[in-house]
């Protein structure tokens, strides 16, 4: 900060023709709990979250206009464990823009895209292995799945008619137009390879194809993650490292699980350790990118997000469970955890979508983040220069 | 189409691929907004509403003093903020209220209204026409372009209503329109631009807040009059997005501002998404491989199937 040593008597009022002196009103800015002052300064509150108070004076009563809405609605007397931060927003108006996005189109999109491209790579290790029931059913569900989630994305469209702009341009900058032409490659092979497969002509090339969509399955499966990271929300964006390993293990659990559903007995000892595996990338992907992501990591823990993650949670890793003790020796148990992973993979997809809306709604989620990014710069910035000044001596 | 990126431009983030950069033919221009003298009349509003056309979108009362209008959207390219704030001359006394009993009226009152200073601010708000904009990078259509003005442009033609530039945006800009599913925001009148013309905001500020001219220019004004506050005592007065080295590379359109960023709405660290797309693809890639890889074990260890045929036995 630049700022001059400033002058408290001398200084005019704002905008030199300022408006008439303005009465306080109750508006939604104040305080609407009242409460104690938060910091002796009356600086932008900076409290809790804020770490120590800079060491310049810095001028005061600058109104924190926290979120009444949200606090009020938390009961009196209620412990919150980690202190809510403090943050200055406008009349607690988000900072991002939320897109017309539909839970299902866009839950729908990410999952079935997951479950397709995971799916290619199952059923092309039961066909290397000599498991043709759940090849055959791993090819279908593969091409039925990703029907589903490109009609699911059109769907979402504003302009549904216009999908094909999609394709007007290759931009490597945008996830959303590299998943269209991904799409565009890997729909008709895992068509092909299903097609062949169910009515058996072209076994070869029913085999190439089967095995080119195996090839293209995982970043069918992945990229989607790239998709909701590459936009400002902190949910997404900050989660990049993790968010594609969370979709790859829930994808993999999800075409896991269609394996065990569709899979008889005798064939279905791989999908167990696939949605072993899947199960585990994912919950561990998931508690490493929640650590990561400090306060923001609260998107992910309360609300509608929340309550998805926690059933995801529960539905994958007791139907990995179950499947790992008992699949292999009932047909029905194999079914129901197969149903669990599954139903846990959707649940999983709809609570990042949720965990994404829940901070582009809330502007905390941008500032606090942006603030402490601020400040542990000017902190480096200035323990540089300190360490420069004790230099010479 | 050329990928050549305008002489002043820093290399993009993500790489200039795909990206519709237009060589510059013309010098690039913004607005450079100065809160300290905006009146709060909204002059840029209605200019803005009227010139482009933009459908009405809704009559609130909402009670945050004056502003009805509440922000960026796709039918409200121009957003003036109104903030009412009083600056204690006397800082706060902290008093000991320990349970949440709303406000401690009796210790109010003696601090008195005499010991603060109220202010209002006001600020006119637009799309920041970024060097870096992720809006324009992650469009999937390349309908968002830049444009000889080194602005940046939805082409409504193309527009398919992915929606995806709306989360992309750090600033919270750019909306689709609910009844028509596409993407709106300031085109910084680009017609107008064409034909030699202010644009219609800074054309009907009475006070010159918003003004327009070829970007290099405006950033030399901006620090000169940010001096000048300073020596006139007014140290909150600060440049917001002028700084080419910034997260987005510096905003087309920038302000002066009289408080930090995030009291006006804005974030007070933008940085475009797309800088770490190279980062994020690298991840996804391993995390590609992983799955792949995994499932391979999954077979790897999986029993050979079908012990009724043993001639395809497989190793464990
Ligand atoms: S402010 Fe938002 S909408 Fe405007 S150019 Fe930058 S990213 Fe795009
Ligand atoms: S909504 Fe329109 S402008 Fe925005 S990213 Fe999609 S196609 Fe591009």
């Amino acid at each position: 900060m630049t700022e001059p040593p400033h002058d408290d008597n001398d200084r005019p009022r704002d905008g030199e023709r300022g408006g008439p002196p303005y009465e306080e009103r109750g508006g939604p800015r104040n305080e609407e709990r009242g409460g104690p002052p938060k910091d002796e300064h009356g600086g932008p509150q900076r409290g809790a979250h804020g770490g120590p108070p800079r060491d310049e004076q810095r001028d005061g009563g600058r109104h924190a206009r926290r979120d009444g809405g949200r606090r009020r609605r938390k009961r009196r007397g209620e412990q919150t464990v980690v202190p809510e931060p403090e943050f200055t927003s406008y009349y607690g108006k988000p900072i991002l823009n939320t897109p017309g996005w539909k839970p299902l189109n866009i839950g729908g999109y990410f999952f079935l895209g997951g479950l397709a491209g995971a799916g290619s790579v199952l059923a092309a290790g039961a066909r290397l292995t000599g498991r043709p029931v759940t090849a055959r059913a791993m090819k279908i569900s593969a091409t039925v799945s990703i029907a589903g989630s490109a009609a699911a994305l059109i769907h979402d469209l504003g302009r549904p008619a216009r999908f094909g702009n999609m394709l007007r341009v290759l931009k490597p900058t945008s996830p959303m137009s590299v998943g269209s032409w991904l799409l565009a490659a890997y729909g008709p092979l895992s068509g092909i390879a299903a097609a062949s497969d169910v009515t058996g002509l072209l076994p070869r090339t029913g085999d190439a194809a089967t095995c080119g969509a195996a090839l293209l399955g995982p970043a069918v499966a992945t990229y989607t993650a790239v998709l909701a990271a590459d936009t400002a929300v902190p949910a997404w964006h900050d989660g990049y490292r993790e968010l594609p390993f969370v979709f790859a293990g829930s994808a993999t659990a999800a075409a896991a699980g269609t394996a065990l559903m569709t899979g008889p007995l005798r064939e279905n000892s791989p999908a167990r350790y696939a949605a072993l595996f899947g199960t585990a990338l994912e919950t561990a992907a998931r508690h490493r990118m929640e650590s990561r992501l400090g306060m923001v990591a609260e998107t992910y823990r309360t609300g509608t997000a929340g309550r998805l993650m926690r059933s995801a949670e529960a539905l994958t890793v007791g139907g990995a469970l179950t499947a790992a003790v008992a699949g292999g020796r009932s047909r029905l148990l194999a079914a129901v955890s197969g149903a669990a992973l599954v139903a846990g993979s959707v649940c999983t997809r709809l609570g990042v979508f949720h965990a994404g809306r829940a901070a582009m709604a809330d502007p905390k989620y941008t500032v606090v983040p942006q603030r402490e990014r601020l400040r542990a710069r000017e902190e480096a910035a200035y323990g540089r220069q300190r360490r420069s000044d004790v230099a010479p001596s | 189409m050329t990928t050549e990126t305008r002489p002043d431009a820093r290399p993009s983030p993500a790489g200039a691929t795909g990206t519709r950069e237009v060589t510059a033919t013309e010098e690039r221009v913004g607005f450079f907004t100065d809160t300290s003298v905006c009146i709060g009349c909204k002059a840029c509003e209605v200019a803005c509403k009227e010139w482009n056309a933009i459908p009405e979108d809704g009559m609130e009362l909402t009670g945050m003093s004056y502003d009805n209008s509440q922000g960026l959207g796709a039918s409200t390219w121009r957003h003036v903020a109104f903030i009412e704030q009083s600056k204690p001359v006397v800082p706060k006394v902290p008093h000991s209220t320990d349970a949440d009993d709303g406000p401690d009226v009796f210790a109010l009152a003696a601090q008195g209204s005499g010991s603060s200073e109220l202010r209002w601010l006001m600020s006119s708000d637009v799309c920041k026409h970024c060097t870096h904009a992720a809006c324009l990078d992650v469009c999937p259509t390349g309908s968002l372009f830049r444009t000889e003005f080194g602005t940046v442009v939805v082409q409504e033609d193309i527009c398919n209503g992915c929606g995806y530039c709306v989360p992309a945006c750090p600033y919270g800009v750019i909306e689709q329109r609910p009844d028509d599913g596409r993407a709106f925001k300031c085109t910084l009148c680009y017609d107008r631009l064409g034909a030699g013309q202010t644009p219609a905001c800074a054309k009907a500020c009475p006070t010159e807040s918003i003004q327009f001219g070829p970007l290099d220019e405006l950033r030399e004004r901006a620090a000169a009059r940010v001096e000048e506050l300073h020596r006139a005592g007014v140290p909150d007065a600060r440049l917001y997005g002028h700084d080419p080295d910034d997260g987005v590379g510096g905003d087309g359109a920038f302000f002066l501002l009289l408080d930090e960023p995030e009291v006006y709405g804005l974030p007070p660290d933008p940085v475009v998404t797309t800088r770490d797309l190279p980062a994020m693809w690298k991840h996804a890639g391993a995390a590609a491989l992983t799955l792949l890889g995994g499932i391979a074990a999954a077979f790897a260890a999986g029993r050979t199937p079908g012990h009724h045929r043993p001639g395809r036995s497989l190793p464990r």
